[in-house]
This record gives structure tokens, C-alpha cells and sequence, in this order.
């Protein structure tokens, strides 16, 4: 650093300002790096599919002549590298070509399923959040109590269950058999269409137009899958609040304030808890990314019409560019959350270098 | 360990427990003997210990246990319910679901072997070369370990296999693709930790070249940490490829294999609850027991983190 001293001497110190920023600028390097990484993976995907991707436009029964305008038109001819620069610029300008299942534009369809799986990740994190923290402190600080061994139970069984297998167990039993709660699906036949999709997810736009009955019968549906998801978000956010307390409650700065005469719900919340706070973001953030990737199971068990399901209906299909595209955002989305998870980090923590 | 107690001891207790090993053999073995007993304190990882090598047990004998090949079909008995001729009932094939369950335990370990022989030899020649060599080749590859690493695994194994095709080969190489770099990232710290200490300055001295570190000094020292990540990700991967095979894009049938037989139970959940049920609860308990072993391992072989996990 040669150049702190000229900072420090102004008036205002700008070395905070300075650092953040430079925090702020590797964080967007390597997500720059990662994008790179990303687009060329899946670019390769698609290019070594085996299915000829001017058959899946033209369809096998077009002339010669057709057939090679088509290949021409998408670039086919160049060289690998101007190819991929292609497809590139055509990302950038969210073309993600058609879908062959559809008929639509990617993008369009992207825009209709991914708000239904950004609900459910939304919802099924806050409860992770709201349940597993109190949980992971209760269990820290009664350590090898009874609260603690279930929360362990909880958090390995969390991590052990197959979510799929699990869902469709639930629906059995509060679907089928109970009656509690509705079925598979986002909403019921009945409701579809009669709210005007603002932001695209069902739970808002109802609640903003005033139609609650869709809001409540959208609410019955939710619930289950979300709760699916929820288990493996809290069972994660527990455990690791479980081990981040215990790392600081077992810190000298911890005896002090204890030896101080401060009391245990002071000593717990104000001085361990706000370093485990901290830790928490990368971990609340890692999590919301795995629900969006993993919520594919769930979509499939509960016939959630979201992006996983979008994902895996064109993979059967044969639909390449519903496939890369999809991926693509789920890829991006993935990679950004962790990016700003990170990057809150190192701003929020002063001893992050 | 107090020392009283190991004095008393005799014969190999005697011979594991001695103060001072004559020999690096000696010295190993005690150094398990040593892990094995704190281990054998902890009744949560034993237990995992005894699922694993339960799930090998059947796998090994999965001929003997089972009555049939699990493959054969008996369309006149299909989809009857548990009882003492089929425990766990029959299929919509009238195949027996314990035999299927018997004979999937072979299809897991496959997996589990398949997977671990792709990503330890990866992850340790990229982690470790990175951290001994240091320089443009450690930038060049952490960098692409990052961004592998920030990579959406289920989505990436689902678009590996639309290329590969489906079948059970290609989503463990799928599987293998998307898991290998938080291992790279870990046997670099350990590379980095172990590269300035004096045993391999003394090796390069004697002239030791630089893949003879590698090999022989470095890599077999981040193997331990290694394993134990791999035990404690390998519920994951389990629950990956079941998730896969419950989408059409793993095992393809007829073979058993734990996740495809309940995508197939599907439809008879309602009034044959044993056809999807059985089976989930096999993957539940073999990942659950790879969990708890993991974290017993973690306990013995990485004292540090004991308390705080």
C-alpha cells in the first residue's frame, strides 16, 4: 500500500472506502470469471449434444437448400471460438433462442416458471431462518441437554432424507388421506388466471389485487412443498449456528462478560450471537442457492410448474435450448447469490481482509 | 489414555499401546488403535459404522440373502402386500421388493466407489499441485476450482447427463464433474501447511524431485482429511444419484437401484404403500449412516473442530 499515506493525510480518510471497494471489485471480477466459466461449459453441452441443431429448427424433412440458410444463419460455419462469442452476445441480449416444446422464446418461458421457484426457495429460507436459528443457539447453549440431541437428530435426519421420496410421502398423508392441505400444483383449475400476474408470483400478486380466496387457496398449496424445502434449510442453518456458537461461547471474550456479571440472555445475544451473525450471511446465502438448484425434485413430486420442472420436461424432450437456457439461470442466479452473500461478508465484518 | 491402565495390558494391546514404537509400521498401527478407541466412545459414529458395513455386508452376500435375482417377474403375484413369503412385499411387476432392496445395495456402493475413485485423485493432484508449485499454475487452477465450485451441482449433473444420455455410468461422471472442487480447495490448504515443513525440506535435500514430493510425501498426508470429507459428502452424492434415478436420468431398468424403484412406486403410493416406501427408507438409513460416520471421523482425525461440531 503506497499510496495510504497520501490517503491518510486528507481531510476525509478514504482507506475504508478504498477497501470496501476493492473487496467489492474482486467480488465482481470473480463473478465476471465464473460467468465466463459457466456460459462456456454449458455452451459446450450444446454443442457436443448429440441432436443436429438445425434439425431441431428445420425439422428433418426440410430441403437442402433450407437446411444450409439455417446453418449458415446460426453461425455453424465459423470457427468454435466466434461461434461461442455468439452465443454470447446473444445471452447478453436475453436470446436464448426457441423452444422447440413451446413454440415461445426461451427467455419468455424463463420469465413465466422462475418466479413459481424463486416462491418457494423465498419461503422455505425464511422459515429455515426463523426456526433454525433459535434452534442452533438453543442447542449450543445447552449443550449435550435433550434439546440439543434432537436438534442434532433433526439436522443429520435433514440431511439424510430423500426429499422426493419424503414429498410424496406427505402428500399421502395430508393430501390423500388427511385432506389438510391441497394437492399438487401451484393453485387449483378453479383460480387459475383470475389474478393478473404482476411480479409472477402468485402469493403477491393476489394479495396486492385484494383476491384472497386465491391467496389462501394458493397458500394450501404451498405449504407442503415448501415445507419440504424448509427441512433441509433449517436442518443446514441449525447445525452450522449449532457450531458457530459453540466456537464463540467457548471464547475468552465470552468469560469475561460472564465474569463481568453480565446475564446469560445479554452474554448469548448480545456479544456471541453478533459474531455468529456474520458468519451466518455466507451460510443463509449458500443455502437459498442450493433451494433454488434443488428445488427440481420437489417441482416434480408436487407438479410445481417452476424452473427445475421446466428444466427437466424440455430434457425428455429433447428441447436444447429450454435446457442450456434454464441452466444458464439457474447457474447465474446460483452464482450471484453467493457473490453478494460473500461480498456482504466482507463488508459487514470489519475483520475480513 | 492414563498410563497405569496401558502398562497392564499385554500381547498386541501391549505391542499398539507402547510408549515408544520401534518402527514406522508400529507407529501407524498405534496411531489407528489410538483414533479407533475414541472413536469407539462415540456411540452416534458406531452406529454409522454399523450401517456402512452393514450396507457392505448385504451387498457382499446380496446372493445368499436374497431368494431371486430381484429381476425376475411373477405378473400373477404383483403388488401384494408384505408377508412372510415377501417381506417387504412385491412390485407392479409381482418382482420381490426385498430382493430388489438386497440387490440395489450392490448399485449404491457402486456409486460410492465409482464416485470417490473419480474425485479423490482429482481433487488431490489439482489441490496438491496447486499448493506445491505455487505461482501462475496455483492462480490458474484455484480459479477454474472456484468456478467450478460456484456451479449449481443437480442442475450441471442434469444438463452433463442430457449430453452423456441417461444410464447410471453417466450420472456418477456427471455426479464426479460437479463434486470434485471443494476437495482441490482442501488439499491445497493442506499442501500449503505442509510445504515449508522440515521433513520436505529434508526430502528435496536428499534430491527428491518435485513429483516424488508430490506423491510420496504430500499427497498421502491430505488423504485422511480427504476421506473424511468424502464420507461426510456422500450422503449427498447418494441422495444425488437417487434424485437422478428418480428423474429417469440415472439407472435405467431393469436394474434395482433405490431412486428409479420409487419414481416406478409412484403411482401405487395411495393402496401399496410398501412399493415407493421400502425403498426410501433404505436410501434414508445408508445416508443417514454416512453422516454419522462422517462426523465420528471428523471427531477422531481432526481433534480441533471435536467441540465444535
Amino acid at each position: 500500500m503506497t499510496d495510504s499515506s497520501t490517503v491518510r493525510s486528507a481531510a476525509v480518510d478514504f482507506k475504508p472506502y478504498v477497501n470496501v471497494a476493492r473487496k467489492i471489485g474482486g467480488g465482481v471480477l470473480m463473478l465476471l470469471l465464473t460467468f465466463i466459466g459457466l456460459t462456456a461449459i454449458t455452451f459446450i453441452i450444446g454443442r457436443i449434444m448429440p441432436n443436429d441443431p438445425v434439425v431441431a429448427i428445420v425439422g428433418d424433412r426440410a430441403s437442402k437448400e433450407v437446411y444450409e440458410a439455417m446453418y449458415l444463419q446460426l453461425g455453424l460455419d465459423k470457427p468454435i471460438w466466434q461461434q461461442y462469442l455468439i452465443f454470447l452476445n446473444n445471452i447478453l441480449h436475453g436470446d436464448f433462442g426457441n423452444s422447440v416444446m413451446t413454440t415461445r422464446p426461451v427467455i419468455e418461458d424463463i420469465k413465466r416458471f422462475f418466479p413459481a421457484t424463486l416462491e418457494l426457495a423465498t419461503i422455505a429460507t425464511i422459515v429455515g431462518i426463523i426456526i433454525g436459528i433459535p434452534a442452533g443457539v438453543l442447542a449450543a447453549v445447552r449443550q449435550g441437554k435433550l434439546i440439543d440431541h434432537i436438534v442434532r437428530v433433526i439436522g443429520l435426519l435433514g440431511h439424510s432424507i430423500p426429499v422426493f421420496w419424503l414429498g410424496m410421502v406427505a402428500l399421502l398423508i395430508f393430501y390423500a388421506k388427511l385432506d389438510w392441505v391441497a394437492g399438487p400444483g401451484r393453485i387449483d383449475f378453479f383460480y387459475d388466471g383470475i389474478v393478473d400476474p404482476i411480479t409472477g408470483v402468485i402469493l403477491i400478486d393476489s394479495a396486492i389485487e385484494g383476491h384472497w380466496d386465491v391467496f389462501w387457496n394458493a397458500v394450501s398449496h404451498i405449504i407442503l412443498p415448501a415445507s419440504m424445502l424448509a427441512i433441509y434449510s433449517l436442518a443446514y442453518i441449525a447445525r452450522m449456528t449449532r457450531s458457530f456458537m459453540l466456537d464463540q461461547l467457548n471464547q475468552e471474550y465470552v468469560l469475561t462478560a460472564r465474569v463481568k456479571g453480565l446475564n446469560e440472555g445479554a452474554v448469548i445475544w448480545h456479544h456471541a450471537f453478533r459474531n455468529v451473525l456474520v458468519q451466518l450471511i455466507t451460510i443463509i446465502g449458500l443455502t437459498y442457492a442450493s433451494l433454488l438448484e434443488g428445488s427440481v425434485l420437489t417441482e416434480t413430486v408436487f407438479a410445481w410448474p417452476g424452473i427445475g420442472q421446466y428444466i427437466t420436461n424440455s430434457l425428455f424432450n429433447a428441447d436444447m435450448n429450454a435446457v442450456i437456457g434454464g441452466t444458464l439461470v439457474v447457474g447465474l442466479s446460483f452464482v450471484f447469490i453467493n457473490m453478494l452473500s460473500d461480498i456482504l461478508y466482507r463488508i459487514v465484518d470489519p475483520r475480513a481482509k | 489414555m492414563s498410563d497405569a491402565s496401558i502398562k497392564q495390558n499385554r500381547g498386541l494391546t501391549a505391542w499398539l499401546l507402547a510408549d515408544f514404537p520401534q518402527n514406522a509400521f508400529q507407529a501407524r498401527c498405534q496411531r489407528a488403535y489410538i483414533g479407533w478407541l475414541s472413536f469407539k466412545t462415540n456411540p452416534i459414529a458406531m452406529l454409522g459404522l454399523i450401517i456402512v458395513a452393514f450396507l457392505c455386508f448385504v451387498a457382499l452376500f446380496a446372493p445368499v440373502i436374497a431368494s431371486g435375482d430381484g429381476t425376475t417377474q411373477d405378473l400373477a403375484n404383483r403388488l401384494a402386500a408384505p408377508s412372510a413369503e415377501h417381506w417387504f412385499g412385491t412390485d407392479e411387476l409381482g418382482r420381490d421388493v426385498f430382493d430388489r432392496i438386497v440387490w440395489g445395495s450392490r448399485v449404491t456402493l457402486y456409486i460410492i466407489f465409482l464416485v470417490s475413485i473419480i474425485v479423490m485423485p482429482i481433487g488431490l493432484i489439482i489441490g496438491t499441485a496447486s499448493g506445491l508449485f505455487g505461482g501462475i499454475i496455483d492462480k490458474v487452477l484455484m480459479r477454474i476450482t472456484d468456478i467450478f465450485l460456484a456451479f449449481p451441482r443437480l442442475i450441471l449433473a442434469l444438463a452433463f447427463v442430457a449430453v452423456l444420455g441417461p444410464g447410471l455410468e453417466n450420472a456418477v461422471l456427471a455426479i464426479a464433474l460437479t463434486t470434485w472442487s471443494p476437495y482441490a480447495r482442501l488439499a491445497r490448504a493442506e499442501t500449503l501447511t505442509l510445504r515449508s515443513s522440515e521433513y520436505i525440506m529434508a526430502a528435496e535435500i536428499m534430491g527428491a524431485s518435485k513429483a516424488r514430493v508430490l506423491f510420496a510425501h504430500i499427497m498421502p498426508m491430505c488423504l485422511s482429511s480427504t476421506i473424511v470429507r468424502l464420507t461426510l459428502d456422500m450422503a449427498g452424492i447418494i441422495l444425488t444419484a437417487a434424485g437422478l434415478g428418480f428423474l429417469g436420468l440415472g439407472a435405467q431398468p431393469p436394474l434395482a437401484e433405490w431412486g428409479a424403484m420409487i419414481a416406478t412406486g409412484r403411482d401405487f403410493l395411495l393402496d401399496q404403500w410398501w412399493v415407493p416406501t421400502i425403498p426410501g427408507i433404505a436410501i434414508l438409513v445408508v445416508s443417514l449412516g454416512f453422516n454419522l460416520l462422517g462426523d465420528g471421523l471428523r471427531d477422531v482425525l481432526d481433534p480441533r473442530s471435536s467441540g465444535g461440531h
